[in-house]
């Protein structure tokens, strides 16, 4: 599809809107439908439309393998963290509430945080599986070359 | 009224929607109508009031599994479903079985939505009276994925990363498919 101009111009078009819609239902999560993971997925499905549209090499250049296997573990790592840091503070594990000085605020903070170490993980995920399947030679191609 | 005619309509079309993948035989035609029948789901979820499964239903079962199908199709050779040897007699009458003591089942479950049911007894009342008011968060769902069950969360968002690592150990190769290339 790289030589279609139609897809090629709706697809720069879509991109942004389809990722400002991730961090809509991230960051909205709290008061509508919607949290970390359904926005990491819809942040993974704007990569992949314009992975169709452009191909996988100029999305690789964009979104590298390597840094998404960092995103994908620091998302786990912050979660499992924040986890950590409020047993350190004196609470139980997972307890937000002790995050800032007053326990809503604190609760907030942690959700907030959760909801978007979720979204990290989610969308780097999808997007390494979706990559490792793109990429990975068709076995009977083998013997062309 | 109109709810039930909506319901009858959406099991309609999911009841047609599973005779038509049992039915056919082309694997793309199948992997599409697989994302029909998630989305007529999402639509059912919609109708009970569970915005966010719909949405998880919507985004994840209609969107991304359907492209992650399609990927596996692309890598694959053959694009059709071998045909059985065998008849299947015997699977039918243990589905038709199961099937129906399950049917039996529900005889004795609570009507959908009954607040006496032990469900809406236990501990539900006490997150819609305090989630607000302990967590800050309007929305009771994200309250208690987030806040009251998040060790639960934890354990989901490693359940994804665990695929994601099963994924890359099994068919990724090197680091990616283009150093994969070169090297051979």
């Amino acid at each position: 599809m790289k030589h279609d101009l139609i897809l090629r111009v709706i697809a720069k078009y879509l991109f942004p809107v389809i990722a400002l819609f991730a961090f809509y239902v991230l960051f909205h999560g709290e008061y509508g439908p919607g949290g970390g993971f359904q926005a990491g997925v819809i942040l993974s499905v704007a990569f992949i439309f314009y992975a169709l549209v452009f191909g996988m090499e100029t999305t690789e250049k964009v979104l590298p393998l390597k840094v998404l296997r960092v995103l994908a573990s620091s998302g786990v790592l912050t979660y499992a963290g924040t986890g950590v840091a409020t047993l350190l503070m004196g609470g139980n594990f997972l307890d937000y509430g002790l995050l800032l000085s007053s326990k809503a605020a604190g609760q907030q903070l942690g959700i907030l945080i959760i909801e978007l170490s979720v979204g990290i993980t989610v969308s780097a995920v999808m997007l390494i599986i979706f990559y490792t399947f793109a990429n990975r030679r068709r076995p009977w191609e083998d013997h062309h070359d | 009224m109109i709810d039930t005619m909506i319901d009858i309509a959406l099991m309609a079309f999911l009841a047609i929607c599973a005779i038509a993948i049992i039915k056919t035989h082309n694997l793309f035609v199948i992997i599409m109508l697989f994302g029909i029948f998630s989305l007529h789901s999402a639509a059912l979820f919609v109708v009970m009031d569970a915005a966010d499964v719909a949405f998880t239903e919507a985004a994840v079962g209609t969107g991304i599994s359907t492209v992650l199908m399609l990927t596996t199709l692309a890598l694959t050779k053959k694009h059709r479903e071998k045909k059985p040897v065998h008849r299947a007699r015997l699977p039918l009458l243990v589905v038709l079985i199961t099937g129906s003591a399950l049917v039996y089942g529900t005889y004795d479950m609570p009507s959908f939505g009954d607040p006496c049911s032990p469900a809406q007894q236990h501990i539900k009342p006490r997150y819609i009276e305090n989630s607000v008011a302990e967590t800050g968060a309007p929305n009771v769902v994200t309250a208690v994925l987030a806040s009251y069950r998040g060790y639960d969360t934890l354990g989901e968002v490693t359940v994804i990363f665990t695929a994601g690592i099963g994924v890359m150990l099994l068919i990724g190769g090197r680091f990616n498919g283009r150093n994969n290339k070169e090297n051979r």
